[in-house]
């Protein structure tokens, strides 16, 4: 297992020093300075910020510097608001975006879950057409549209719910985590059916049933495991989606995370800001894929031979 | 159960080709049909929409306003007394054109760089292909978003980044089909009669994967329409003047309250077109019985 782990961490490295150099470039070859506002800046303040922000260096002395910075943990200043850090602006994002994140995930695993593995027990029957044709639906309906349509029924219509945003009014939580969980929910449905009507029907599945035990331990203890693994699997990837999600949600209920502070310096062109939060969200994503082979490894033993076997 | 396999029978002894025997089972599948209808019906519409929209897309009314559906404005109008409908119509030329175009450039390279892989084999391969996984695991998402601001946001470069994105499934497709189809008595026979890998990959290779490029990229379209939308939503994807389905429910969310038909009408046409093309997809894989993963 330590083994294992170590493997692919090492295989994690290149793909986010790939990331870091190829935003940083990327960002330094935008048109346009930072600092060409209609506003004539006099040279010396010029030269002043330039020094600050280290622009006045060669290109590839920046790079080696903003590595060294990013080895200390450090993201860097903002262009757009002097005096505030990357660090800042992902300090007070990222406890917000996390908690919308892991809302969002306990839905869609636990509702997306539970109506797959329903649906896989009598295939083909209503119980099983009418979870997926939802998932159908959720999948199709984009989150962007969801959100909306759930603000003007909810919050507006009924007037059940807040229609924005974050801990001001309670259950203000509650409308933004379904609309980033429900495209997911609809995918772990499909996924967690799937696998599952291809364990029940395994041979230790029939042998759990025939030395008696009652259908629910035989789905409860024999089948989820090996069922739910393709959700495991795609645990890892949806925390990507799940990131993106979250700037159309938190622009939608104008959630104060990481998700709108990323479209937002990409409107301002905050340039460091934009590298700053690639560079973490990219680096958070590619630690997750790892966390989810890992578990998926865990719960596999197969996979983890086969990791250690090619590597 | 019987009489299919009995006609299924009758029809290989009359020869069909796969391509008949896709087709018939194709129209088996109702929600294939269907999606395959709507989608056909869109793409007339959308090349005609200049023909037939019932208003000129620059047409405004600032007198009228936002008004709701009527007999003069099926589906209303928006807050400078546009005609909805022709929004709608012109902005499904412009989503359509992202979701085909940037399809396409997604499956000219993801198809060229699995067959050379798959065809070249060893060290090429290897390289190309780890190439392949170290994309997969950076975030595209953000990447796109990036590029829309780093070089401004206009539509060729909408099309080359979503592109980019997508080819990667695409690729990794086509080298295990191109690794398993190398291997059979005609590519050998094509290799001995002197022709070309270029010649081979082109002539022998790629139709014989058609299935499962045709199936996959059935489903990206819909996921590249998807980002189109999510990137226009954001406004960081198409600009006015132009519109697309994205853009218009990106206005219709801030006027929802008070003209909800803004945000519903434009919703219903990308769901629905959406849902269509998903179906389109699940309903060829299994009338072409490709096997593997959507993803």
């Amino acid at each position: 297992m330590g083994r294992f782990l170590a493997i692919r961490l090492l295989q994690a490295i290149p793909v986010i020093l790939a990331v870091i150099t190829v935003t940083f470039f990327l960002v330094r070859v935008a048109p346009g300075g930072p600092f060409d506002s209609e506003k004539a800046v006099l040279p010396e303040v010029k030269a002043a910020l330039e020094a600050q922000y280290r622009l006045d260096l060669p290109l590839f002395q920046q790079y080696t510097a903003y590595l060294g910075d990013l080895a200390q943990g450090d993201f860097g200043p903002s262009f757009k608001y002097p005096g505030r850090s990357v660090n800042e602006l992902i300090g007070a994002g990222l406890p917000v975006t996390a908690e919308l994140g892991l809302y969002a995930l306990l839905i869609a695993t636990v509702i997306g879950g539970l109506a797959g593995v329903i649906a896989s027990l009598r295939p083909n029957t209503p119980q099983d057409y009418i979870p997926m044709a939802l998932a159908m639906i959720g999948i199709c309906m984009p989150t962007f549209l969801l959100g909306p349509l759930l603000v003007l029924l909810f919050g507006i219509e009924l007037e059940w719910l807040p229609v924005s945003g974050w801990g001001d009014i309670p259950g203000d939580k509650l409308l933004p985590s379904i609309t980033l969980g429900a495209a997911y929910a609809a995918y772990i449905a499909r996924l967690s059916r799937a696998g599952m009507l291809e364990v029940l029907s395994q041979d230790y599945i029939r042998t759990a049933r025939a030395k008696g035990l009652p259908e629910w331990q035989v789905v409860v203890k024999h089948g989820l495991r090996g069922g739910l693994l393709p959700v495991v699997a795609f645990l890892g990837p949806a925390f990507a989606g799940l990131l993106a999600g979250s700037f159309v949600v938190e622009t939608i209920f104008q959630i104060p995370g990481l998700g709108r502070f990323y479209v937002q310096a990409a409107f301002n062109r905050d340039y460091t800001m934009i590298l700053g939060t690639t560079v973490f969200l990219s680096t958070l994503i590619v630690l997750f894929n790892l966390l989810s082979d890992v578990l998926a490894a865990w719960l596999n033993p197969r996979l983890r031979h086969q990791f250690g076997g090619k590597a | 159960m019987n009489t299919d396999v009995i006609t299924d029978i009758a029809q290989a002894e009359e020869g069909t080709s796969l391509w008949q025997d896709a087709w018939v089972r194709l129209r088996k599948n109702h929600l294939a049909v269907f999606g395959l209808v709507v989608l056909v019906t869109m793409i007339v519409i959308a090349l005609l929409t200049p023909w037939i929209a019932p208003y000129a897309y620059d047409a405004q009314n600032l007198d009228l306003g936002a008004s709701p559906p009527s007999a003069a404005h099926w589906l209303g109008t928006d807050v400078f007394g546009r005609d909805l409908l022709t929004q709608i119509m012109y902005g499904g030329r412009i989503s359509l054109a992202v979701g085909f175009i940037a399809t396409s450039v997604a499956l000219l390279i993801g198809v060229t760089w699995g067959a050379i892989a798959g065809y070249v084999g060893g060290r090429t391969d290897a390289i190309m292909m780890r190439l392949v996984d170290i994309l997969y695991a950076l975030p595209f998402m953000i990447f796109i978003v990036l590029l829309m601001v780093v070089f401004g946001r206009n539509m060729v470069l909408l099309f080359l980044a979503i592109g980019a994105v997508e080819w990667l499934t695409m690729a990794r497709i086509m080298r295990g089909q191109v690794q398993s189809l190398r291997q059979q008595e005609f590519v050998e026979a094509a290799v001995s009669l002197g022709l070309s890998p270029a010649t081979i990959i082109r002539r022998h290779l790629v139709p014989n994967a058609l299935g499962p490029i045709i199936v996959y990229t059935t489903l990206t379209i819909p996921s590249v329409m998807l980002l189109e939308a999510f990137l226009s939503f954001l406004g960081l994807g198409i600009q006015p003047p132009q519109t697309s389905w994205g853009l218009l429910i990106s206005y219709g969310a801030e006027t929802m309250e008070e003209y909800p038909w803004l945000l519903i009408y434009p919703g219903l046409t990308l769901t629905i077109t959406l849902f269509s093309l998903n179906f389109l997809g699940d309903g060829l894989r299994d009338a072409l019985d490709v096997r593997g993963s959507k993803d």
